[in-house]
């Protein structure tokens, strides 16, 4: 039969207080202070974490210096931060906590499309301003005029990422007429391919290779060689670390013969990736958010580099700091400069001379658009030469990564086909 | 999607290539689950952590990962016996495995998952071998080594098993006890002793085969949760208890996995392999070559 | 208590719970609570499959994000009120649930459980490659502002339907525990050969198990989307769903309605409290420490320490 459960009245009562009281217990408020709050969660764990603790790193290197110098508005500055977990779900708890219970005066977002859409009703109902980074087309559903995207994107990111790519790959000889793209099943590189669909048919390229794969693959070999199989002038790759890797070195095993390879391969920015790698990343045209050339070199990122490297390599983040860490630096540039010229912690005061102004940031000169998206895009796409060994240090210095895109950086010409280049 | 003779032959080799690797990841479930009814659902737990001991020493020492996974392999065993140990006295015991045995192994897995972000952080790993890079070609074939020295190793470490589970005393006594447990205690050997045996061996096959996927692909903490679902699939579908019907199981996922993502799209390679699966449980239970 | 008067206290506990959130200001309490009162749904839910009948399910995110993705499905098409939107979602999950007991018929133990893991592998599969719910890029839900009829904000609508989802599922719960349902399932999870000996129509019970499990779960996924505003097959397949409705119960004790309940109150508000406090990667751990722990020394569940604390009570 049955075992036992509580019968008597008195057990019942005492489950259900002490029920209540959990249910209560997250409630109690937490006492404000005296300093400028700023607050966010960001992925600490979980898949996107990588990125997340560069990007934290960033963000305290930005306070301690802001401290350093008296403060924001004479007050200091201090950081209220929760790990999202990489998990969507959190979202709307962690930021709900930190604007009414430990009531911060400032927010940010964490890092990445997913956990930034579901802060996006709460930061509304608040009336915050939000700054964002690298969340793709997130404004697109609400328009909310206090949202600022810290992603050199452009307000047409969806064709920003495969345009510089494209346009690059034309101006090789001999002129692509052919294209295959690919990328894994998840919200980034979906999007990629699909602006990459619309700006290959601009160009005038026939695509012959149209496929996805789920992220858990392991063996790329089958996807590269069926790719081979179609004979691209050119190969488009939308992926993540993992599969960025997994694909290179599938390329080399199955010697890939094409004119141009690449695409928006997330991992190649990172220094792991670049060491592993080393010369066989030599030929593949992909995008930087920055590096080295002295075509970009912006007030202050020689210096934040400096900073953050030796702190990263410590904390076992990404060593190079070239992706997330100076978006994360500017984007609080951004916020602090405005809190400063505005003299104030009034979020709509902020929100409009964020829209005003033209900022200078250490990746350059930023200045908002409509839904709060860069004017300019400024996705650099470059073609790796002369690496050899694998030793992180050659990276630092220009000569490597030769910009190809977009013009007003270009540090000189592509060469082709894959198979020159690689050597 | 032109169906080129060369395309589906390279398809096939990769699959097997790729298939052989899964062998070795379920070959520690296939006696676990298999032979001693033990749900060790942290099995690929123990994979990432020894594919992290093989980065390790791999980049401190420049040792190769598959060496140094067979030089800790008796550190695994030994872990392997100490966690056998707790399950027994905790649950075996009391006769009351199914559910709790299986809560256990998952508590398992994410304290070994914590344990490994709290030390290496949730960057990518990946080793540096002597072969990785280098592809043998034959004809329309290619073979890279990457995935070619493990598919040897692992067809080794199978060849191996298989020849102590069915020549040597203690083998034998396994896989007796994996049959008729009463019988085996009438004939005074002591049980709890054979299976922790059997177990601690399970546990040792996964560090090896966390030195094969290391060498495969990169690694963090996390990726364990991808494996869970492929062991207990290929397990069942090649039957309880058997190593050919194991091994076969294994070389049809890859196969499947890896036709399927030449020809019709990746994105559907895992709702055909556990397709498969579901199959496979709704109308032959006991598997390929299963025994029960 | 006599099944009648259950409900009817269960509807004023409901009620009480409800105004006394009303009295608390701050809308971090709602977020909060809504995911403490969704996992007392599952883990309720997945107690009748689990423990009653102990048949243990591994696809809890299956049937969950089902629920979640029938509503983003509707809110395409045209949009319904969150209540009708439960009722969808629990009969789609309802549906696939009788499917996956009529695949499952003749399975046992760990073969069912793996069953149920490769079920949420497909179902997953065909969600991340159907472009119209969003696929691998996820679908935008914006929710609306306020709630309908009191003008509140609507965090505290979904709290509200939440709320009046855990008393309906536990309700259903108990009246099972007490019913000749109930006396079936037991006697399938004692000893299922013998119970069918004894002229238990078992298939017919476990179909009924499966599917109002699975049904019950989908009404707890179903009003997910509004919750998180965007939902992606990644976060709606989460596994921790899978896990803690496995570890809810059994933290909490298996054998009653009151278990699940506890489980999910203790862990779900421990996992609520450590994000938004040491906040790191100690919430897996944890869980996973918990988990181990319980079972080994309290194979009952707190239940079970309970009423061992509480001595041999008349039945």
């Amino acid at each position: 039969m049955l075992t036992a459960v509580f019968h008597t009245m008195r057990a019942n009562v005492i489950a259900a207080i002490a029920t209540t009281l959990f249910l209560l217990a997250g409630a109690w408020p937490a006492a404000a202070a005296e300093p400028i709050k700023i607050g966010f969660g960001m992925a600490l764990t979980g898949g996107l974490a990588g990125n997340g603790k560069a990007a934290l790193i960033a963000i305290q290197i930005w306070a301690e210096q802001v401290n350093a110098k008296g403060g924001l508005l004479g007050r200091p500055v201090q950081l209220v931060y929760y790990d999202d977990q990489t998990n969507p779900a959190t979202v709307p708890g962690i930021y709900t906590k930190l604007l009414d219970i430990d009531k911060v005066d400032l927010v940010i977002s964490g890092y990445g499309t997913n956990l930034q859409a579901p802060a996006m009703p709460i930061i509304m109902q608040h009336g915050m301003t939000f700054v964002g980074l690298f969340g793709l087309a997130v404004n697109d559903q609400f328009h909310y005029d206090r949202f600022f995207q810290m992603q050199p994107n452009g307000p047409d990111a969806k064709h920003a990422l495969s345009q510089g790519f494209l346009e690059a790959a034309m101006a090789a000889k001999p002129t692509p007429k052919t294209l295959a793209i690919v990328g894994a099943d998840a919200e980034y590189p979906q999007v990629a391919l699909a602006g990459a669909r619309d700006v290959a048919k601009k160009l005038g390229l026939k695509i012959v290779y149209d496929h996805s794969y789920p992220p858990s693959t392991v063996d790329y070999t089958p996807i590269v060689r069926a790719i081979q199989a179609t004979n691209p002038d050119a190969v488009f790759v939308a992926s993540y670390p993992p599969d960025t890797a997994g694909i290179i070195r599938a390329a080399h095993e199955l010697d890939l013969k094409t004119t141009v390879f690449g695409g928006g391969m997330i991992g190649l920015q990172f220094s792991s990736l670049k060491q592993q790698f080393g010369p066989l990343l030599n030929g593949i045209v992909y995008y930087e958010l920055y590096t080295p050339e002295p075509t970009l070199n912006f007030p202050g990122i020689t210096d934040f580099l400096r900073t953050y490297q030796p702190r990263a390599a410590e904390a076992g983040a990404d060593a190079l700091g070239f992706y997330l860490p100076p978006y994360a630096y500017a984007g609080m540039q951004v916020l602090g400069q405005a809190v400063e010229a505005t003299k104030s912690l009034d979020q709509q005061k902020i929100a409009e001379y964020i829209h005003a102004t033209t900022f200078k940031t250490v990746v350059g000169d930023v200045r908002f658009g409509k839904d709060g998206e860069w004017v300019e895009p400024r996705l650099i796409y470059v073609q790796e030469r002369g690496i050899s060994g694998n030793d992180i240090e050659q990276f630092k210095s220009p000569g490597h990564e030769i910009v190809l895109y977009p013009g007003e950086y270009k540090s000189g010409d592509i060469v082709a086909p894959y198979a020159a280049a690689k050597h | 999607m032109a169906v080129s003779l060369d395309l589906l032959l390279s398809a096939v080799v990769a699959g097997i290539l790729l298939g052989g690797f899964y062998a070795a990841v379920t070959v520690g479930v296939s006696i676990s689950f298999g032979m001693l009814d033990i749900v060790n659902i942290a099995h690929p737990a123990f994979i990432i952590l020894g594919s992290y001991i093989a980065y390790i020493v791999n980049t401190r020492f420049g040792i190769d990962p598959i060496l140094v996974s067979l030089i800790v392999a008796p550190a695994f065993y030994a872990l392997g016996a100490i966690v056998y140990q707790i399950y027994h006295l905790a649950f075996e015991r009391r006769g009351d495995e199914s559910l709790r045995g299986l809560a256990f192994f998952f508590g398992l897995l994410f304290i070994t998952e914590v344990a490994l972000i709290l030390v290496f952080g949730v960057d990518y790993r990946f080793v540096d071998a002597a072969y990785v890079g280098t592809t043998l070609h034959f004809g329309p074939i290619d073979l890279p080594l990457r995935m070619l020295v493990p598919f040897v190793c692992s067809m080794a470490l199978l060849i191996g098993l298989q020849l102590f589970l069915s020549r040597s005393f203690i083998g034998r006594a396994i896989m007796a006890v994996s049959q008729d447990r009463l019988a085996l205690q009438l004939m005074s050997a002591d049980p709890a002793r054979i299976k922790r045996i059997a177990f601690a061996l399970s546990i040792a096959t996964a560090g090896v085969a966390g030195a094969f996927l290391i060498i495969i692909q990169p690694v963090e903490p996390s990726i364990g949760r991808d494996y869970i679902g492929r062991v207990f699939a290929i397990c069942v579908m090649g039957g309880l208890g058997s190593f050919p019907g194991m091994l076969t199981a294994a070389m049809l996922l890859g196969i499947v996995e890896s036709v399927t993502a030449t020809f019709y799209g990746p994105s559907w390679s895992p709702a055909v392999a556990f397709g498969f699966l579901l199959l496979t449980l709704a109308f032959r239970p006991s598997g390929i070559m299963g025994r029960r | 208590m006599r099944t009648a008067t259950f409900w009817i206290v269960a509807l004023i506990v409901g009620i009480a719970v409800f105004a006394l959130s009303m009295l608390i200001k701050n809308q971090y309490y709602f977020f909060a609570g809504y995911v403490v009162l969704q996992y007392i749904v599952l883990a309720t839910a997945w107690n009748i499959l689990g423990g009653y009948t102990g048949y243990v399910n591994f696809g809890t995110a299956a049937f969950f994000a089902l629920g979640a993705y029938s509503t983003v499905a509707l809110y395409k098409l045209f949009p319904l009120p969150v209540p009708a939107l439960i009722l969808v979602g629990g009969v789609v999950s309802g549906v696939v649930g009788l499917g996956m007991g009529y695949l499952t018929l003749r399975l046992r133990g760990a073969f069912f459980s793996i069953a149920t893991l490769a079920l949420a592998v497909v179902v997953q599969t065909l969600i991340t490659n159907w472009e119209y719910v969003g696929g691998s890029r996820g679908a935008y839900i914006i929710r609306p502002a306020k709630m309908p009829v009191l003008g509140n904000n609507y965090i505290e609508y979904l709290f509200l339907v939440m709320l009046a989802l855990a008393v309906v599922a536990v309700a259903i719960a108990r009246t099972i525990e007490r019913s000749r349902l109930g006396y079936g399932f037991a006697a399938i999870r004692d000893d299922e050969m013998a119970a069918e000996a004894a002229g238990v129509p078992t298939l017919r019970l476990k179909l009924v198990a499966t599917t109002l499990s699975g049904a019950l779960m989908g009404m707890a996924g179903a009003p997910l989307p509004y919750y998180v505003t965007y939902l992606d097959p990644a976060s709606g397949f989460n596994l921790a769903y899978a896990v803690n409705s496995i570890a809810m119960p059994l933290i909490g004790g298996m054998t009653s309605w009151i278990g699940p309940i506890v489980g999910a109150v203790v862990l779900g508000t421990v996992q609520q409290v450590v994000t938004v406090t040491i906040s790191s990667a100690l919430n897996l751990l944890i869980v996973g420490v918990l988990l181990v722990a319980f079972v080994i020394i309290a194979p009952n569940g707190i239940v079970g320490l309970v009423q061992t604390w509480l001595g041999p009570r008349r039945r």
